[in-house]
């Protein structure tokens, strides 16, 4: 029980801080993510740039926060879009079974079983890159994961004597799938979730980091993760503050989740 | 007559249940040679406690024990793992609720029957075979040498319940211990399985300490009977007497309950 | 006596592995040729052994197998049915209060004032008072669960009630308060039951009639003292010689 609550105080502490700073990021930076200052290359962090500057003199700390932004934009909104997709999928397969459950999820059998990265490739190479181009790709490949549990959940919960129950009493199928089952398979749902933002941000990262995701001069994670590997020896800051930035946006999430499924584990 | 089992003030707290909460309550009973004693109670009663402490089956990692239990001159909370084990598989043989789930579904059921031989003895393969058909004939499982090649999922409910009683009687123990029996099975093959304790008594002498919360089954089986409630024994004595002129509240509570074809309700 | 039920030469089949591309998998017949009534303010009792049949015949009278033949004429709107397992049949992400309301809000025709009323009176009715509707169906006890199904089933006061095996989950002195409550509804809202049980005593104690199953056939069905007192089938000698 304890255990659990420090996991919740932690993770919850770290994704404050962390969603704080990235709605803060959308309004206000302590300097514009974009403005180069070429008098100001590669300063080491000090009070006047906390992370330092980058080889165009920009301030570290702000392209961070606004980087971090635009990831979790489109980590939430890869997780919206498969997680919403693949609730109505997975609950209508697992409720209904039969020929259209078997070809559902043999199709998301497939999506899963190639390489996601390949997939999101080719998607991208048709699309073209950019922000919702990225959501749309990886949105897609995120279906089957949430698909696949929502279903199984809901094949287990048909045959459950309490949905019997309301069936004999007249509930219509839709009632039956989103007011009675839907809410037991939250607490499964909600480690799904936060797995998957997770993935998301690592995804979108490493898409940004092979320079098919987010281009310049918008700023991912990911892509100044990339930009910063060649400065690696000689600006080593550039490359710790963003990586730090990806590593707490993820640990806070993780620890969060586990300590809300140990707080409801325990009753 | 000499006591095969003697419990004397067993006390068992888990280490999750709150302090002053015992699962087992300060429970003394015995059960003579050749005799069948009834434990009676109903869910959380701890009567199910009680036969795990006598089995060894509660690890002591998550509970703690007080009071002694006593099989056959071997006091077992003295004994190291490894004695109590040799204890066990040498003088007692339980018998559980639940046929289906107590037999491992990929093995056969002659090796399953042989395994406690296999553990305690040194018998050669074929001695093992021969006195698992032996105990198979004990427990009237029809046609040994078939059944001795099965898995469990090709024997009835009943058939299972009767493989588990020739592993339990295999190494000849002195006391049977039987946990709910009969409460998974249909009626006709409850009273089958009934006499066949019975005859099991009889004709081995064996002692029988059955858990149960079935008054019926009681009544039917034991000579004696002891009644827990709330981790403790509230009444305890002859089957006659206590069916006939029960003294605790709850004891007359609990036969009030059971259905009979006295009276109706409509 | 008004019917509430009559079932006429009902077969119902059962197909084992059914595979992907439609070849049929072996078809079992289940029941065969049943047939009974059971009459309003009755309560029938349906014995038999594990295997025998009995829960699908409940199954198939409520609409859940769809693999059969014959007539099953329901003389009144839904029957609602209670479950052996208490622990299963409460949904538990709902208050025991949102349980009971479930049944109304779906039959309609109630506003949410009428429906709270009724929900604490059949609260009332089944002896739990109005702070249970606020409750967690894991905060309760077996019986009091049972209680709860029993409320769900009755609220919506159906003619027909099928009750498998209701108390062979629960302890010996729950089992006769929650016998005694069943009997007690059935007086007050004109409840017919259809009671599956192995239990024959329990069977005695509360039902007027009896029907006794067997390899999917109903070999005996009579007035439950006649059916004790004179058993003709072979069958309904053995299991009540079993349960003397």
């Amino acid at each position: 029980m304890k255990k659990g609550n420090l996991f919740l105080y932690i993770g919850g502490a770290i994704s404050a801080i962390m969603s704080f700073l990235i709605i803060l990021g959308y309004f206000w930076t302590p300097y514009s993510p974009t403005a180069m200052n070429v008098g100001a290359k590669f300063q080491a962090p000090s009070l006047e740039h906390l992370m330092g500057t980058d080889n165009f003199g920009r301030d570290i700390f702000s392209r961070v926060i606004d980087g971090a932004g635009t990831t979790f934009f489109i980590a939430v909104s890869v997780v919206a879009i498969g997680c919403a997709l693949g609730i109505l999928i997975g609950s209508l397969c697992g409720y209904y079974g039969g020929l259209p459950d078997i070809i559902l999820t043999r199709i998301c059998d497939s999506i899963t079983a190639f390489p996601s990265f390949l997939l999101a490739l080719v998607i991208i190479s048709i699309m073209g890159s950019g922000k919702y181009n990225i959501i749309f790709a990886l949105g897609i490949l995120f279906i089957p994961s949430f698909a696949r549990i929502v279903r199984s959940e809901f094949a287990r919960y048909r045959d459950l004597n309490y949905i019997k129950s309301a069936r004999l009493m007249g509930a219509g199928s839709f009632r039956i799938m989103f007011r009675h089952i839907l809410p037991n398979t939250f607490p499964v749902l909600l480690s799904a979730i936060t797995i998957g933002f997770n993935n998301a941000v690592l995804s979108e990262a490493s898409m940004s980091f092979l320079s098919i995701g987010i281009q310049p001069p918008d700023a991912s994670l990911g892509s100044m993760l990339s930009d910063s590997q060649i400065y690696l020896g000689s600006a080593p800051w550039y490359a710790l503050g963003t990586g730090a930035v990806i590593i707490l946006l993820i640990l806070g999430f993780s620890l969060l989740s586990e300590g809300l499924q140990r707080m409801s584990k325990n009753g | 007559m000499a006591d095969m089992l003697n419990v004397k003030d067993l006390k068992v707290h888990f280490h999750n249940a709150p302090e002053e909460k015992f699962a087992v309550n300060g429970v003394s009973f015995s059960v003579k040679e050749g005799e069948i004693l009834g434990l009676v109670g109903e869910s959380g009663s701890g009567k199910t406690v009680t036969a795990m402490s006598i089995s060894g089956l509660l690890p002591k990692n998550r509970a703690d024990f007080f009071g002694s239990i006593t099989l056959d001159g071997s006091e077992i909370f003295q004994c190291s793992e490894k004695e109590i084990l040799s204890i066990l598989g040498d003088k007692l043989g339980i018998v559980f609720q639940e046929p289906m789930t107590s037999m491992n579904p990929v093995m056969r059921i002659g090796p399953q029957i042989e395994e406690a031989l296999r553990v305690h003895t040194n018998l050669s393969k074929d001695e093992r075979r021969q006195r698992a058909l032996e105990a198979m004939a004990q427990a009237e499982l029809g046609e040994p040498e078939k059944v001795y090649k099965k898995y469990p999922h090709e024997l009835s409910g009943g058939m299972l319940q009767r493989a588990m009683i020739a592993a339990a009687i295999i190494s000849r123990p002195k006391l049977l211990l039987a946990d709910e029996p009969t409460t998974a099975l249909d009626v006709t093959i409850q009273a089958e399985i009934l006499s066949l304790l019975r005859r099991l008594n009889m004709e081995h002498n064996m002692a029988i300490l059955l858990i149960s919360h079935d008054l019926h089954v009681v009544r039917r089986l034991c000579s004696r009977v002891a009644v827990m409630q709330q981790g403790k024994i509230v009444e305890e004595g002859l089957v006659e007497d206590i069916f006939k002129n029960p003294q605790h509240p709850y004891t007359k509570k609990l036969l009030d309950a059971i259905p009979t074809r006295d009276r109706k309700l409509i | 006596m008004e019917p509430v039920l009559e079932v006429r030469n009902l077969n119902t089949y059962y197909t084992e592995g059914r595979s992907l591309f439609g070849q049929k998998g072996r078809r079992h017949q289940v029941l065969k040729d049943v047939s009974f009534t059971i009459g309003q303010g009755e309560i029938v009792g349906l014995v038999g052994e594990s295997g025998s049949g009995k829960t699908t015949l409940a199954r198939t009278i409520l609409g859940f197998v769809n693999d059969y033949e014959g007539q099953i004429i329901h003389h009144s709107d839904r029957p609602q049915m209670v479950f052996q397992d208490p622990f299963g049949s409460l949904n538990p992400s709902f208050t025991i209060g949102k349980i009971l309301e479930e049944p109304l809000i779906i039959k309609g025709g109630y506003t949410a004032a009428q429906r709270k009323d009724e929900v604490y009176e059949m609260l009332r009715q089944v002896g739990l008072d109005e702070s249970y509707a606020e409750r967690m169906p894991n905060e309760l006890s077996g019986g009091q669960r049972q209680r709860v199904s029993i409320a769900s089933a009755v609220i919506t006061k159906p003619k027909l009630v099928i009750a498998d095996e209701p108390v062979s989950a629960l302890d010996v002195t729950i089992q006769a308060q929650i016998l005694r409550l069943l009997v007690d509804l059935k007086k007050k809202y004109d409840l017919s039951y259809l009671f599956i049980s192995h239990d024959l005593n329990v069977v005695y104690q509360i039902c007027s009639r009896v029907l006794v199953m067997e390899g999917g056939s109903i070999v005996e069905q009579n007035d439950t003292d006649e059916l004790f007192k004179n058993p003709r089938h072979p069958y309904t000698k053995a299991l009540l010689k079993a349960a003397e």
